[in-house]
């Protein structure tokens, strides 16, 4: 078994290539961790659970609790690990194009992070204006994907997405490879899917 | 002592295969000769009509129907490309009101690391009227250095020879006015 655990470790290193494509936007500031353990977590929610509440600061300036949603809007989480890094860059300005759709299923987005507010700000200052709240989940550090059972061992968020109903059940639960972009119809899809 | 063994035979081969790969992952330069690499067909029937393509399947840009083939390497989850977009819109439109140029150059966008449904989102948000083919795979991306994005080659189709590059620049076009003078002039002398 370990054996087959070493050979599995070297065939994602030496065969593993690119799965995202940089934007220019970011010039050359990524970080690059390479390949990572892609999931490296348990999770603590199932579907039809409530939804942890919880209560973050955005980089808008606001103040966001989960609860405020409830009976308003349906609420997707996009948790991602880290700022500037190349999948996690590469994630949410695409999020940023399709508010209409959003809208369209009466749902709001929330980006959430593991990062400071300072980092968060000026990470998300390179994907133009963002029409989505950005939190920053640092202190007490990762609580919040903590709570979701999405906080892999060296402190960041896994890349996950939780899509929670105006009742504040939890109706869509998503995972991705760390290393991967979760598809954005996947989202799309679930979001149809809500009464 | 035997698993050992053939743990480290798969790494050394492992390893090998890396960087023979490895040494594939040029940007081409001007000059220099663009990969061919199949990618899916475009489904619309008018962009099929534009590259002068039919059918279903896989195609190779050089059989694209063209004299001059501009290359957009782009992604829907690219603020620049987002930014760009517009721009580019207008160059297309530039090359179709010139009728000169109307047939012999032609623009594509091959989205990187998108799905069909991704380009459709950046093609709908920003009405852009030449084909989107998705690289969901990154293959295109793969053998052309991962360059970031936005990116463009111009380059000149000759039948089955290798196609030439005679443009590969990354980030937003400075002119179009510029970009179309040097099509002009290096493309389609």
């Amino acid at each position: 078994m370990k054996y087959k655990t070493i050979l599995a470790v070297l065939i994602g290193f030496f065969m593993a290539h690119n799965v995202w494509a940089l934007s220019e936007a970011f010039k050359n500031n990524i970080y690059n961790p390479g390949p990572l353990k892609p999931v490296d977590s348990v999770l603590k929610v199932k579907l039809g659970d409530p939804a942890p509440d919880f209560t973050l600061k955005a980089v808008s300036g606001k103040t966001i609790s989960l609860k405020d949603y409830r009976g308003k809007k349906n609420v997707v989480l996009s948790f991602v690990p880290a700022a500037w890094t190349p999948v996690c860059s590469d994630q949410w300005p695409g999020y940023n194009i399709v508010k209409e759709i959003f809208d369209a299923y009466d749902a709001t987005l929330l980006g959430i992070s593991v990062d400071n507010l300072p980092t968060l700000y000026s990470w998300t200052n390179q994907m133009g204006k963002l029409w989505f709240e950005v939190l920053s989940d640092f202190w007490p550090h990762g609580a919040v994907a903590e709570k979701f059972g999405i906080l892999r061992t060296d402190g960041v968020a896994e890349r996950a997405i939780f899509i929670i109903d105006k009742q504040g059940s939890i109706r869509y639960i998503y995972v991705e490879d760390i290393n991967k972009r979760p598809p954005l119809e996947n989202i799309i899809n679930e979001l149809k899917k809500l009464p | 002592m035997q698993k050992k063994l053939g743990c480290l035979i798969v790494a050394a081969l492992l390893l090998a295969a890396s960087l023979a790969f490895g040494a594939d992952n040029i940007t081409p330069q001007t000059g220099g000769v663009f990969p061919a690499v199949e990618l899916s067909k475009p489904t619309d029937a008018v962009h099929l009509k534009y590259l002068g393509l039919s059918g279903g399947g896989n195609f190779k840009l050089n059989e694209i129907k063209a004299d001059v083939l501009i290359v957009e390497i782009f992604s829907m989850y690219c603020p620049y490309c987002q930014g760009e977009a517009p721009n580019i819109n207008r160059l297309y439109q530039s090359i179709q009101n010139d009728a000169a140029l109307k047939s012999r150059v032609k623009i594509i966008g091959i989205g990187i690391g998108n799905s069909k449904f991704e380009t459709e989102i950046f093609k709908n948000k920003y009405s852009v009227a030449f084909p989107l083919i998705p690289d969901g795979e990154f293959k295109m991306h793969k053998v052309i250095g991962e360059v970031r994005t936005p990116y463009f080659f111009v380059i000149k189709l000759k039948g089955k020879k290798p196609m030439e590059v005679i443009y590969s620049k990354l980030g937003a076009l400075e002119s179009n006015e510029s970009f179309l003078a040097l099509i002009k002039s290096a493309g389609l002398k």
